[in-house]
């Protein structure tokens, strides 16, 4: 048996960094994936032969871009380029090659290739799809598991995607600072997305769409590299790492979702907390705050809780408040008041929401944490109406069979008959 | 003779790893430590996380300076290290050998150790 999982490896952790490249010389995203994937189809016959050469991604770079090179002639003059024979035969000519990519320029190209994807143009599941497939490589087949959806049904997304992409026309210039920033808010954003795509899925779409949380902090750790002082991509990173610690204990065998309160913290995966941890310190040290910071702080808190009742839901209090100011938004307010009702009680979040209802009376969210405040004060028909929105504003069975739950306790608690209300 | 071997290694293939590529290679690891912890070999064993929960402080300068990022931008990254307990630089390269075996990819370098302080950490 030959065994080439390391070239699978070595490719896949290249790609972005390639592909990124090979898009400033070919200007096109469709060129530049065809000149990657014949230099990968090289790799993998020359260094079995070879052995790895010293960086890959330069590699991949000087042979995706003599594939291409009838291309690039027709459309500027370049010099002639050496093979991939002497590239990774004469070490020389591999260091000379890796010189004259100026490492600089990766940094503007990697956020170009992952900016390209969150053009505004471009739904939210599109972009995802479409940096889900030029930035991770992730196959057709494998995203369109993800999304649940057939694969040409996910091919036509990707394609439709990527000429939309084309027609709005890529943006070439070296970008200044106020752009820069201006694509590493949209890319992280992405990113985010990227993230909730699998975090949100529950049930039997569960582990299909996990490896998206993967995907997404490897991307983010990607851009972690390229911008080492930016404390919301540090934020971002540590908010995913802590987020996605849990996975192991957020679902139970039936795939019903466990409450943060109920999941068996055992579970947590100790070395992402570590890492999330570690970055969050990192960046609050800059002093410069951010929502993905507050998020992540928040995420610390209950990382931090050996067990439910040693949270500290003060500071959690506090936290959204601070999230609060910096993007006001209802959804906020309704987490901020979980943390209210644990600090000062039920009757003080549940002042908190009122105000919240026009807002948020398609919110399945609401309605359930309505329900269940109504229900710790006593207020047994009010929460059983808030809990029956709640269900019929249900996402999933899941968060459904959730609700259910409460209301059977209710019912049983009120005297009622479970099996004839449940029927209803 | 105590040595050190400084593994090195792209953090983008590390990182890479699925979760049960990682476990696997852990686990192919903790058969190479068995044999060397019962000969009284393996001293103290760190995995790093990766390079971008590194943290640098210039001490070139008054006041120090903190950086964030690692100190050094390397193709490969050091991730981890061992301390071992040797007779020769042959036996130290043979235990980097079977842990290489365990772990492809990516370089050892084994360095003797000058001075050597346990430390009082009980974890």
């Amino acid at each position: 048996m030959t065994d080439l999982g390391w070239i699978a490896d070595a490719l896949a952790a290249a790609r972005p960094q390639a592909v990124a490249a090979l898009l400033r010389y070919f200007r096109d995203l469709d060129s530049a994936e065809e000149a990657f994937q014949e230099a990968s189809l090289k790799a993998l016959r020359n260094w079995p032969k070879n052995g790895p050469p010293r960086d890959p991604a330069a590699w991949l770079i000087f042979v995706g871009r003599n594939a291409g090179i009838d291309e690039v002639r027709r459309r500027r003059r370049e010099e002639p380029l050496p093979d991939e024979n002497a590239l990774s035969d004469l070490e020389d000519v591999e260091e000379n090659a890796a010189e004259r990519l100026d490492a600089a320029d990766y940094r503007d190209d990697i956020l170009r290739l992952l900016f390209i994807c969150c053009h505004p143009d471009l739904p939210a599941t599109q972009q995802i799809a479409l940096a889900l497939r030029v930035v991770c490589g992730l196959s057709v087949r494998q995203i369109a598991r993800a999304f649940l959806v057939g694969d040409s049904a996910m091919e036509q997304r990707i394609t439709r995607a990527k000429s939309r992409v084309a027609a709005a026309g890529v943006p070439f210039e070296t970008p200044g600072a106020p752009e820069r920033a201006e694509r590493l808010a949209a890319v992280a954003a992405m990113i985010y997305l990227i993230f909730n795509e699998g975090y949100s899925a529950a049930g039997a779409e569960a582990p299909a769409r996990a490896s998206l949380c993967d995907e997404a902090i490897r991307l983010a750790r990607l851009l972690l590299r390229l911008f080492k002082t930016e404390p919301e991509i540090m934020g971002l990173a540590a908010l995913m790492l802590l987020q996605h610690s849990r996975a192991a204990a957020r679902f139970d065998a039936q795939g019903d979702i466990i409450l943060l309160d109920d999941q068996d913290r055992t579970l947590w995966n100790k070395g992402m907390i570590a890492e999330g941890l570690a970055l969050l310190d990192k960046a609050i040290r800059n002093r410069r705050p951010g929502p993905y910071q507050a998020q992540a702080a928040i995420a610390a808190l209950h990382a931090r809780a050996a067990r439910p009742e040693d949270t500290d839901w003060a500071e959690i209090d506090l936290l959204y408040g601070a999230l609060e100011h910096m993007q006001p938004s209802p959804v906020i307010t309704l987490n901020r008041a979980v943390a209210v009702s644990k600090v000062k009680g039920a009757a003080a979040a549940l002042t908190m929401i009122e105000p919240l209802e026009e807002r948020l009376s398609g919110y399945f969210h609401f309605f359930g944490l309505k329900g269940a405040l109504l229900m710790q004060l006593g207020r047994a028909a009010e929460a059983r109406v808030a809990f029956d929105r709640a269900i019929a504003l249900a996402n999933t069975a899941t968060e459904a069979a959730h609700i259910r739950k409460h209301l059977d306790r209710l019912l049983k608690e009120s005297g009622h008959s479970v099996a004839a209300e449940g029927a209803a | 003779m105590l040595y050190a071997i400084l593994c090195y290694h792209s953090e983008d293939v590390v990182c890479a790893w699925s979760g049960e590529q990682d476990a696997a290679v852990m686990e192919k690891l903790a058969a190479v430590h068995e044999p060397l912890a019962r000969k009284g070999k393996l001293g103290p064993v760190a995995r790093l996380l990766p390079t971008t929960a590194a943290t640098t402080l210039r001490k070139d300068r008054e006041p120090a300076l903190v950086i964030d990022g690692p100190f050094a931008e390397t193709k490969e990254q050091l991730l981890g290290f061992y301390v071992v307990d040797c007779e020769s630089l042959d036996e130290a390269l043979d235990i980097a050998r079977d842990l290489g075996r365990a772990n492809p990819g990516g370089a050892y370098e084994i360095r003797p150790v000058m001075v050597y302080n346990p430390g009082t950490l009980s974890t």
